[in-house]
């Protein structure tokens, strides 16, 4: 079994909104999927549902070969090994760069702080932040702030990283350093769930593209096939739409 | 052809989803089983231990004397009526003279330094000053200044809470008001708004939402210091209480005066925790984190 995410019929209802109507998708090993569609199409949504912050009203989500879905599942066990990254970078204002992204690691996986930080140095420094680690995150630009998010959801080897829209917040000159950091995690081989509005870096970096309408998975297949000749007029729509901005 | 209304209403729960709900259904009964369980243990031993002590029967004498509870009953009745009333103006007075002081502290300039100051001096010294110290000075000073003149016990007593609370009150304003973003000043200040329309129109609406469940909080604790003007000789539920007490020698009445005042803070406590409640639902978006 080498699917890390499997969604069999996932469902969620606001009240009467119907959000996700029966979503099914597989993630596998090293795979980057990227997730596109209109605000609204459940994109997010559906990534709360895999991280368990939204319950899902029907179907299972296997997380390498576990329901997480289960009523019975530590909600906590299953969150810590998936990592999420958040278009807000939602860092501790309170907590040092370092402490931020070794807190999981210390506080939830019990690894040694002395070890933690040295891992923590060692990842900051490879993406350029060597020497922030003492600083603030109020003292950090905004790509910067994203980074060690990034750095953050990644330090205890989540099986899965969630990315929800994480350059919509920033300045366009800031957005490039943050995706070579999503580029350079494909090439280690993570596996990667992400929303995004940035249709070139989806071309480029994207194994599969999903694309989302009205709470379901519309088309799906290569990056190639989707941009080149998406074959749903709701597809062909949107992306003329955000190609022609 | 399906709308999607249609389509959403033909969306049934698969099984797998019934038996989840079924299984959450019977993890809350039991949870609510083990909840009781444990109150009920809980009051027995609690309960156990009180009643087998061996001064109960005189304790039960001197406090729990239901004779002397239901004659003490209307006097209190009566007594708290005045704590009403006076709870009734001195909210009104604090309201004014604590957005007043909260006003006065934000004031940027030079020029307001003599208020700003005026207004800094008058919440430090309220703020430590002891409620009861505060109506001794207001309740013996005043009458003094004036010989001639009578003034009402409750009234005197009025000015003092008054005088503490809104010490108390306009900081937790304050606090509300700078917790407002500096962007919205900024935004108001830029669609031409002078600094008073600013504070009026957007900083305080937005700084009260935010202080809201403190400000009931004062609330409920003015609620009961408007017994304190009982030391001035102000006859409200506790001087009452008091004179009955003082004829009977049984304290009685008292613990129904206490649980009086616990019975009118009550809807004010669970109406404070109902507003918190929905203020931080409505911040979450929803999500069970």
């Amino acid at each position: 079994m080498n699917a890390v995410l499997e969604l069999h019929d996932v469902h969620k209802l606001f009240g009467d909104n119907h959000v996700l109507k029966g979503v099914d998708l597989e993630i596998a090993t090293h795979e980057v999927v990227v997730l596109i569609g209109a605000s609204g199409s459940g994109k997010s949504t559906l990534m709360r549902t895999i991280n368990l912050i939204e319950r899902v009203d029907d179907g299972r989500i296997v997380l390498s070969g576990d329901d997480i879905t289960d009523p019975a599942a530590d909600v906590d066990k299953v969150r810590a090994r998936i990592g999420v990254v958040f278009q807000h970078f939602n860092l501790f204002p309170h907590m040092k760069v370092i402490d931020n992204v070794t807190l999981a690691a210390r506080k939830v996986h019990g690894m040694d702080p002395a070890e933690a930080k040295a891992k923590g140095v060692d990842l900051l420094t490879r993406f350029g932040l060597g020497d922030k680690v003492d600083e603030y995150p109020d003292r950090l630009s905004g790509g910067q702030q994203q980074r060690v998010a990034i750095v953050r959801a990644i330090l205890t080897d989540p099986e899965l990283l969630l990315l929800d829209e994480i350059t919509s917040a920033l300045d366009p000159m800031l957005v490039g350093e943050v995706l070579d950091l999503v580029r350079s995690l494909k090439d280690q081989g993570s596996t990667i769930l992400m929303a995004t509005h940035e249709m070139s870096f989806a071309r480029s970096v994207a194994d599969r593209v999903v694309f989302m309408h009205q709470g379901r998975i519309l088309e799906q297949g290569p990056p190639e096939e989707i941009f080149g000749s998406p074959r749903e007029a709701a597809t062909q729509e949107f992306l003329a739409r955000v190609t022609h901005r | 052809m399906t709308t999607d209304g249609a389509a959403a209403t033909a969306w049934q729960p698969s099984e797998l989803e019934l038996e989840r709900r079924e299984f959450r259904r019977r993890a809350s009964g039991r949870s609510v089983l083990v909840a009781l369980v444990s109150t009920v243990l809980f009051a027995v031993v609690a309960g156990t231990l009180v009643l087998t002590s061996p001064g109960w029967e005189s304790v039960q004498q001197a406090f729990f004397n239901p004779e002397i509870a239901w004659e003490s009953l209307p006097k209190i009745l009566e007594g708290l009526w005045l704590n009403i009333q006076v709870l009734f103006f001195a909210t009104i007075g604090v309201a004014i003279i604590g957005t007043l002081l909260a006003v006065m502290r934000s004031l940027r300039g030079p020029v307001f330094f003599p208020l700003r100051a005026i207004a800094t001096g008058y919440t430090d010294l309220f703020r430590g000053l002891p409620v009861l110290i505060v109506l001794y000075l207001v309740g013996f000073g005043i009458p003094a200044l004036n010989p001639t003149t009578r003034f009402p016990a409750a009234l005197l007593g009025t000015i003092g809470i008054m005088l503490c609370y809104s010490a108390y009150v306009a900081e937790v304003l304050r606090a509300g008001m700078e917790a407002v973003h500096p962007s919205q000043r900024v935004a108001a200040r830029s669609l031409g708004l002078s600094h008073a329309q600013t504070l009026r129109l957007v900083v305080i609406p937005q700084g009260l939402r935010k202080v809201i469940p403190a400000l009931m909080n004062d609330f409920v604790s003015m609620q009961k210091d408007v017994g304190l003007i009982s030391v001035l000789g102000a006859v409200d539920a506790i001087r009452a209480a008091q004179i009955v007490q003082a004829s009977t020698y049984n304290f009685t009445p008292y613990v129904v005066a206490g649980l009086l005042f616990v019975a009118l803070s009550f809807p004010m406590i669970r109406l404070t925790d109902h507003i918190s409640a929905k203020m931080a639902a409505r911040e979450q978006i929803g999500g069970t984190v």
